[in-house]
Order: C-alpha cells, then structure tokens, then sequence
C-alpha cells in the first residue's frame, strides 16, 4: 500500500460520500484524477484489502432478533469439509475454523446464524448438523443476549460487519 | 427504531450488501438494475443509514490484507463483576464489538489492531484490569459464502 491508498482508505472510513459522482469527490479531495482513485480501488479489492464494498446492515434492526454463535468440535482431517457444507448453507452467514484451547474450549469449527427468533434459529441448527453430516459431533449453541459496542468497520474488517443478511 | 421497510428498501438491501459499481456515476448504475433513479437510489440509501438499519455504505478493509489483525476473545464473567468487566473491555478503542451470550464463556469481543503484536498487548492489558484469563481464539482459516440474494 502506498501513502495514497491510505489516505484514500482515510477518506472512505465514514464510507462512501452519497453524492452523484462519489469517486470524484474523492479524487477532489486528494488532487488526483477520478479514473486514478477507480483504478485505486478497483486495485485494493483485487489485493483482498477491500473485502467487500457495498451496505452493512443491522440484523437485529430486520427483524432478525435472535443470533447465535454455534461451534462443534469436528475431527481435525474433517473440519475444512464440514466448514465448506456449512458456509453452502443460506441462514449461516459466517464461518471459521479457530483454534481449541484445551482443557477449556475444545471447539475448532464456528458459524454464525441469525433467526426471526430462538426456535427457528434452533431448528436452522438442527437442520445445519443434518446436511453438513455433524449430527454425531458435540457442539454448543451460544445466543447472544446483548449487544455491547458495534462500531461500523473502520480499519479493519471485523467477524459480524461483515455479516450479510437476506431480507424476505 | 426505523420505520417499516418497503420493497423497494428491501431489494436495495438484498441488492447492494455484497457490491457496489465503481464507475463514475455508481448509483446510476445500480440504481437502474433495480429500476430506480440515481437521485432516489441516493435518498433511500440515505434513510437506511440515518434510520439505523444500515451502519455504513462503502468499502470494508480486510485488516490482515492491510498488515493489521484481529482475534475473537472470550472470557467467563462472574454475574457480579459483568457490568465492570464490559465497562473496561470496552474502553479499549481496539474492541470493535462485544457480545453478552448465553455460556460459561458470556463475554465474547472482537479486538482488530493495525499491527499484529498490538493484539497480544490488548488482551494482556484486559487480563490485567479485569484479572480474570481470556482465551484467544484467532481465525485459522475462513470458509467463504455463497453470495446470498434474494431476487
């Protein structure tokens, strides 16, 4: 990265200007030309340091008002092919292997699931360990009970900024 | 909380959480492929976020692409001291969000920095005020999604 792109990336924390044409207001601010910051930026999503461009929406705010973190303690020659069976499906929107801590965490594979509520979240569960071939696996469904601080992704990418939710 | 969503917030939704064009005149161009006109595509994009339905519309940076990091953290709260803890983990401008769940382990945030080694630091400082052990549990690998829309 150069010194431009980070003042570009600078200027784009609070997001995009919602103006006609945002990229020239942009290339304004920084005395370049508007083809210069698309091709910037088209240059930064191709290198993974923008990982997605578009809305950050509020499940809770949908109507999503229940949202779990399961995790399952896979074998380890099984987990990268029970992660890809769980991020196929539609109510998980994220999905990461981490490492067990043991003796007190012995879970390596997490996905999150948003639900209308508890039941249905439960029931996306079941129906997750069925077709991703885990109902034999020990797991553990952590709903979440309160929201702390969620600041909008500023330097860094975070786990549920980058959440998408569909929207019936 | 907002007012009810109509279809056209919701198509805008499903629609432009997974990309935006970058071309001179974007909105134009997305505004078109939902059947919209630029400065309305605007004004409703406007509205989500001033409502609160959308955080933020723009790029989000991959903190690991851009040399930083990030971990997810977790550590069991006694009931008592719950509010304490959270006030002081939260006082840390690293912790990007913290959520209160159903466990042993009720206290889980996310700690993203601009340097890797600024991570370990954060979660010793908390170890320290809070005195109580965190387990760090960064990420190994990510399995990506599908891109979900609903038409």
């Amino acid at each position: 990265m150069t010194d431009l792109d980070r003042r570009l990336l600078a200027l784009l924390q609070d997001g995009l200007p919602l103006v006609a044409a945002p990229y020239g207001a942009l290339a304004q601010r920084l005395g370049i030309s508007e083809a210069e910051v698309c091709e910037r930026l088209r240059r930064l999503q191709a290198e993974g340091v923008i990982s997605r461009f578009g809305l950050v929406v509020r499940h809770h705010e949908l109507g999503y008002r229940a949202n779990a973190m399961v995790v399952w303690d896979v074998p380890d020659t099984e987990v990268r092919e029970a992660g890809r069976r769980l991020a196929a499906l539609d109510f998980v929107t994220l999905c990461y292997r981490r490492p067990r801590r043991l003796p007190r965490w012995p879970y390596n594979l997490f996905c999150m699931v948003h639900g209308l509520d508890r039941d249905e979240v439960l029931a996306q569960v079941a129906q997750a360990a069925r077709q991703a071939g885990l109902e034999q696996v020990r797991r553990e469904v952590l709903f979440s009970t309160r929201r702390f601080k969620q600041r909008g992704a500023r330097y860094g990418s975070t786990a549920e900024a980058r959440d998408r939710a569909q929207v019936a | 909380m907002s007012k009810a969503l109509d279809s056209t917030d919701r198509a805008i939704l499903n629609a432009l959480q997974g990309g935006f064009p970058i071309a001179d005149r974007p909105f134009a161009i997305a505004a078109a492929e939902l059947g919209l006109t630029e400065p309305d595509l605007i004004a409703r994009l406007r509205s989500l976020l001033d409502d609160g339905v959308a955080t933020r519309f723009g790029p989000l940076f991959n903190a690991e692409a851009m040399g930083g990091a990030l971990t997810l953290a977790a550590i069991s709260v006694p009931e008592e001291r719950f509010e304490e803890v959270a006030a002081l983990v939260n006082a840390h401008p690293e912790v990007a969000h913290n959520y209160r769940r159903c466990h042993a382990f009720n206290m889980w945030f996310v700690v993203a920095c601009e340097r890797p080694e600024q991570v370990r630091r954060v979660l010793e400082e908390i170890e320290r005020e809070s005195g109580l052990p965190i387990i760090d549990l960064p990420k190994e690998e990510e399995f990506f999604l599908e891109l979900k829309l609903t038409a």
